[in-house]
């Protein structure tokens, strides 16, 4: 047991450290100071702009930005479309896959265009290497620079600067952030054993049976895997994900796959610190989020460790519960990797989350509810920024002042926006669907376990997609040609796409608002939001909101099924 | 004590609005606003109406919405329950709006009895006069007042000489001269009573535009526009009402999938027990409740929002005289100079000052007699001489040719040398000396010879210094404006605890000043009354006006005070603050309920799930629990009424003391109170 709990707290410091010296780049990077990437960078970017016709790179207004944001997606969207339904003619396709059907083909593309990669469908008997490499790779880079790029838009509106330029700021992420750390990181990879190939998948007899051939499964892996971890999207090269050896063979991968997770969501608290010059409320707000991790790491870590009750009476003693885990990785790092993927909204997996204690998964949906225990790349900063907001408008009036965050007023706008965008979307993409999905339960949802399990699976598909996330509890029967595919392909986009842009939207409209109004200074008579009882109130409304929403589905899933199992909770 | 903290002070003890009755009016106003066209304006407790009407009817019909497993019989004592139960969770909150807009009518009928229609005479082109209802008066008009008659319109006096009588509106007793021309004394209110001579009034008002036909509406409530934080408000409580709405309209098909079906009328009660019934029900309380704060204190504000703008409030813009000093200077000293006895100084200021009046005046005499100078002459045989602004001295002439006189000190060094005296630089070091102290000295002497100086001291009003400690501790700056030269400034802004001062200051120093603080983003408030302040009272965020201002201040600022005492800004500062807190205090503790409301009501209904674990509060069963929840939810907007309409008690704390102790209250003492309340009610109700 102490040995796991030492991988866990090793880890953390890791990250930790990490913090500070990549947080303190991006900013650089954003603000536009000299790095020492610049002569490399430079002509490169001075290239994209050029093709891009971009030409100089103007401020753009919260409309501009927006409207910036959703047609380079829907380019982008619509360019892999086509690649994807057209791979049988294209090239880099060794299997001589097919075109999928068009609903698959359309999930996938929504999902990994929204840094969600939810995957309906096999990787290695669904696309070729072209679709998933340039096609899908491709997303993860660009979709992955999005989110970052309208976070960075976010802190500058509410630090009281311009957005800046959608453009400039997607290009910059990709080539300062994204991918200087990937080349590093997937040569890294490739030592510690990941295969990054074009060949065709080796068929081998197999041990038991020299008369039956196996055909295992290669690529260019290790390129993909590194991106898929730093832009939180997640999507597998292989169906079981992070699990498989190929894609996460060691101990060595994993630290680097759950380190490579945490880098930007955690730096970029640090890099708002930089821009609104207030490091302390930067870290006052990372320990706030480090308190619930580690809490979530704490309940999830205890469910694992001491097994399912049923089977422990079966074996005589108390077992942690290897149920959906990769003896490799045991409870200790499965318990971490799965907090971080549902907290970072990487939505990777090296363990079946199905198969985690009720508690456990209980930790998991909350991450995916809360969408702060670090958040999704870019946004899920934005998103612990929406909740201050928040939390300073419920409690700020207590003052006896109109609340003001960072020295500008909250009124109506910014009230509508917010709870708009923390309070009501996640119940409009989660619970309804859900709910409809199990008032017709034989017809549309295809479920593996009935009952509570059952629940909390269709609760967590539209969690993961809605939160884009991407990671599933499996058991659905969501993958063509099942019957109930078409439903959750379509269900799940409406979900994913709810998730995505209209937070997006109303986040840069929320950064427009604020940067123009007139900043009021601080007096003994403002509230401060960078004191510890103001960051302690907003995990307190971070909770309760979250509460509020989401207790009665925990209560009737994964609390029911604790208690239907029997080790109580 | 002076007048003005005295007149406040009986007020308080005397109200002067009548509230009997009140409650009875408010009972029957809770059924009148039951009608949907007026129910619909509160969303949240407009869902509340409908889910009672849906209860009421599965109250007939268990079966209506789908068969439940349950018998009917006690399906329909449970749903009649709850309906009873959700009916009167509205009226209690269509009660709270009622009472508080029921005081807002006492207060705004009181105000009204000013307002009883007069008949005036209009003055036309010609000259000839027409009589006509006030209420067909329209501004720019002229009106003639004879004396006895009610000034009909807010106006300003174009010509005549008349003494009103102003009580009806501030109070004040004793009756005001008006008069065209002037500053102060050219505006009259509607209202009030000219007792002597007759007036020529313009009307400056349409009717129904005044002052106070503008605060009637504003305490009635029925006109009262919501401001924009409590506009902010509803918008979260209204999106938290559509969350809930979706939480536990999905929860009937999540539940019939873990086949533990539960039915309508619980889940309506669980919605109603969620959504934030308890500030929903009492927002618009508070808000009418802190207008009609304002208005007993006497202050007309013409919007909710400068009474939110109030709180606020970073820079208070003071004038020194009548808000941070009383209005008259006393003597503290005299100081002789040239060889002159103290003696001799006393004496001849005595004889300075026998026809002076004005309270230095008297203070001088006092001064002297204390010092025991006496009369060396016969009152009868002397001459006074006025004080003018030319000559800024005043005195008297014996009837022996002597003459004495008391002024400014140059006032004095002139008349010396023109009586061929002789002067001494001991006058000078007197005078700086005094000038040092934060005085004005006036130099007194005899023919040629100067005798000495006074000193004459301002006085801060009592307890100021502590108001303004209370005020920097909440964050709020204060500037004091003087024409006083710098050094008596910097003395009198030592004294009085303010934190910076204008000395020399001129009417467009006061704008400038307001201008400055905008600048860097603040609200400033100020007071002014005459004309030239009106500039920088529409400047400012909030500007209070006095009644015995011009009408020109009285239209450019956003409130008016009767009694014309420049310090209640301070207090109005509190109040905006007091009516913020409230509305916080009451939404986190409407949302810190929730908690226990949810422990109370998701394990009983859905036990059957295996979850009766998490009823920690050991209710006794879902009806139970269902129904104590229930009636905490309604019985804790009564409970509230009072603290709504009282408002939170205000501290001068700094935001983040506030906040500790607010949150410790209403988030820590929300989260915990139903708890307890729940359980107790459980235990008391009758149900198995």
């Amino acid at each position: 047991m102490l040995q796991g709990w030492i991988q866990i707290a090793l880890t953390l410091l890791i990250i930790l450290l990490l913090t500070p010296p990549l947080g303190g780049y991006m900013a650089r990077v954003f603000s536009g100071s000299e790095t020492r990437l610049d002569r490399l960078f430079i002509p490169l970017e001075q290239l994209i702009y050029r093709w891009g016709g971009m030409g100089s790179l103007v401020d753009m207004t919260g409309w501009q930005y927006i409207r910036a944001v959703l047609f380079s997606n829907l380019a982008m969207a619509l360019l892999v479309f086509m690649v994807i339904m057209f791979q049988g003619l294209l090239p880099l396709n060794p299997t001589g896959l097919g075109s999928p059907t068009w609903d698959t083909a359309l999930h996938t593309v929504i999902s990994f265009v929204t840094n969600t990669d939810q995957q309906h469908y096999a990787g290695e008997t669904t696309y070729s290497y072209l679709s998933q490499g340039l096609g899908l790779g491709f997303l993860f880079f660009t979709s992955a620079a999005t989110g970052m790029a309208v976070a960075i838009a976010f802190i500058r509106g509410l630090t009281g600067r311009p957005l800046g330029n959608f453009y400039g700021d997607w290009t910059l992420a990709i080539t300062r952030i994204l991918l200087p750390i990937s080349l590093v990181g997937a040569v890294i990879l490739v030592a510690a054993g990941v295969p990054e190939t074009l060949a065709a998948p080796v068929v081998v007899p197999t041990l038991e049976d020299a008369t039956v051939q196996q055909a295992i499964a290669l690529g260019p892996v290790a390129h993909f895997e590194i991106i898929k971890m730093l832009g939180e999207n997640g999507g597998g090269f292989f169906a079981s994900n992070s699990a498989h050896p190929f894609e996460n063979p060691n101990g060595l991968t994993n630290l680097l796959q759950i380190v490579a997770m945490m880098a930007i969501p955690t730096a970029l608290i640090y890099t708002y610190g930089i821009f609104a010059n207030n490091r302390r409320q930067a870290w006052l707000i990372y320990a706030m989020v480090f308190g619930i991790y580690l809490g979530c790491i704490g309940v999830a870590a205890i469910a694992e460790y001491q097994g399912n009750p049923a089977v422990n009476a079966l074996l005589g003693g108390p077992h942690p519960n290897l149920e959906g885990k990769e003896v490799r990785f045991g409870w200790a790092q499965s318990v971490l990797y799965a907090v971080t993927t549902t907290g970072t909204m990487c939505g990777a997996v090296n363990a079946m989350h199905d198969s985690f204690m009720p508690l456990g998964g209980a930790v998991l949906l909350t991450n995916l509810f809360l969408q702060i225990v670090w958040g999704g790349q870019g946004t899920g900063t934005a998103y612990l920024f929406a909740y201050l907001i928040l939390a300073v408008f419920v409690t700020g009036l207590m003052v006896g002042r109109t609340p003001e965050f960072l020295g500008r007023k909250i009124e109506q706008r910014e009230v509508v926006l917010t709870s708009l965008l923390i309070l009501l979307v996640h119940p409009i993409a989660i619970l309804i669907p859900a709910a409809v999905t199990l008032a017709f339960s034989e017809q549309l949802a295809g479920t593996s376990n009935p009952g509570f399990h059952g629940l909390s699976q269709v609760i967590y598909e539209y969690a993961s997609a809605a939160a884009n996330n991407g990671s599933g509890f499996e058991g659905l029967a969501d993958s063509q040609p099942a019957p109930t595919a078409l439903w959750w392909n379509l269900s799940t986009s409406v979900s994913l796409l709810a998730g995505r842009y209209i937070p997006m939207i109303a986040l840069v409209l929320l950064a427009d608002g604020m940067s123009r109004k007139p900043p009021v200074p601080m007096t003994a008579g403002t509230l401060r939001t960078d004191t510890g009882l103001f960051i302690g109130v907003t995990a307190g409304v971070i909770l309760i909101m979250g509460a509020l929403t989401f207790f009665p589905v925990l209560a009737l899933g994964p609390i029911a099924e604790a208690f239907q199992i029997g080790g109580g909770l | 004590m002076n007048r003005t903290t005295k007149r406040r002070r009986d007020r308080k003890h005397t109200p002067k609005v009548e509230m009997a009755g009140l409650y009875q009016r408010a009972i029957q106003d809770a059924f009148h606003k039951l009608d949907p066209r007026i129910a619909v304006r509160n969303p949240v407790m407009f869902l509340v109406w409908v889910g009672t009407v849906v209860t009421a009817l599965v109250t007939l019909d268990p079966n209506l919405f789908g068969t439940v497993a349950a018998p009917p019989n006690p399906q329909r004592v449970l749903n009649g329950s709850i309906t009873v139960i959700l009916f009167f969770t509205v009226w209690f909150a269509n009660f709270a709006e009622a009472v508080a807009e029921g005081r807002g009518k006492a207060q705004a009928d009181s105000l009204r009895a000013t307002r009883s229609d007069t008949m005036a005479r209009k003055v036309l082109p010609d000259g000839s006069t027409q009589s006509l209802p006030s209420t067909a008066l329209r501004r720019g008009e002229q009106v003639k007042v004879m004396a006895g008659e009610m000034v009909p319109a807010d106006g300003e006096v174009v010509a005549g000489l008349a003494s009103v009588d102003e009580s009806a509106i501030t109070g004040e007793s004793a009756p005001v001269l008006k008069q065209p021309g002037t500053d102060i004394a050219s505006s009259v209110t509607g209202g009030t009573r000219v007792i002597s001579d007759e007036l020529l009034i313009r009307v400056t008002a349409d009717p129904g535009q005044g002052f106070i036909d503008r605060m009637i509406a504003l305490v009635e409530g029925a006109e009262r526009r919501k401001t924009p934080n409590e506009i902010a408000l509803t918008v979260l409580l209204t999106v938290l009402t559509q969350v809930f709405l979706i939480v536990v309209a999905t929860m009937l098909p999540l539940a019939t999938y873990v086949k533990t079906p539960t039915t309508i009328a619980i889940l309506i009660s669980l919605l109603v027990a969620l959504i934030p019934t308890t500030i929903g029900g009492l927002l618009s309380a508070i808000g009418i409740a802190g207008m009609d704060r304002v208005a007993q204190f006497n202050v007309i504000a013409t919007s909710g929002r400068a009474v939110e703008a109030c709180g606020d409030v970073n820079t208070l813009v003071l004038d020194k005289t009548g808000t941070i000093t009383l209005g008259n200077r006393l003597a503290e000293e005299f100081i002789p100079v040239d060889g002159h006895g103290l003696g001799d100084l006393a004496q001849v200021a005595l004889a300075s000052s026998i026809f002076d009046e004005t309270p230095e005046g008297r203070s001088i005499g006092q001064l002297a007699e204390r010092l025991g100078a006496t009369l060396e002459f016969n009152r009868a045989t002397v001459e006074g001489v006025e004080f003018s602004a030319r000559t800024r001295m005043s005195g008297i002439d014996l009837a022996d040719g002597r003459q004495i006189r008391k002024g400014a000190v140059d006032a004095i060094k002139g008349f010396v040398r023109s009586r061929g005296g002789h002067l001494t630089p001991e006058l000078d070091t007197a005078y700086e000396k005094v000038s040092k102290l934060g005085g004005t000295p006036l130099a007194v002497c005899q023919d040629g010879e100067v005798y000495g100086v006074i000193y004459l001291k301002d006085r801060v009003k009592p307890g100021i210094k502590e108001r303004f400690d209370q005020l920097r501790r909440m964050g709020v700056r204060t500037i004091m404006l003087t024409g006083d030269n710098r050094i008596t400034a910097a003395v009198i802004a030592q004294e009085a605890g303010v934190d910076d001062f204008i000395a020399e200051a001129t009417p467009e120093d006061k704008i400038e000043v307001i201008r400055r603080e905008q600048s860097q983003g603040k609200l400033v408030a100020m007071t002014g009354d005459g004309t030239n302040d009106a500039p920088a009272l529409a400047q400012a965020n909030v500007g209070l006006a006095m009644n015995s201002g011009t009408q020109a201040a009285k239209e450019a600022a956003n409130m008016v005070d009767l009694d014309s005492d420049p310090t209640k800004l301070i207090d109005l500062v509190t109040i905006g603050k007091q009516l913020l807190i409230t509305r916080g205090a009451l939404t986190t503790f409407s949302i810190a309920n929730d908690i226990a409301k949810y422990f109370a009501i998701i394990p009983t209904i859905f036990s059957a799930a295996g979850i009766g674990a998490l009823n920690v509060m050991g209710l006794k069963s879902p009806q139970s629990a269902i129904l104590s929840a229930l009636i905490y939810n309604a019985l804790i907007i009564p409970t509230l009424i009072p603290l709504a309409l009282k408002g939170v008690q205000f501290r001068p704390l700094t935001a983040d003391q506030l906040l500790r102790r607010n949150i410790l209250i209403y988030g820590l003492g929300g989260v915990m109170a139903p708890f307890l309340a729940i359980k107790l009610i459980d235990w008391v109700i009758p149900i198995p």
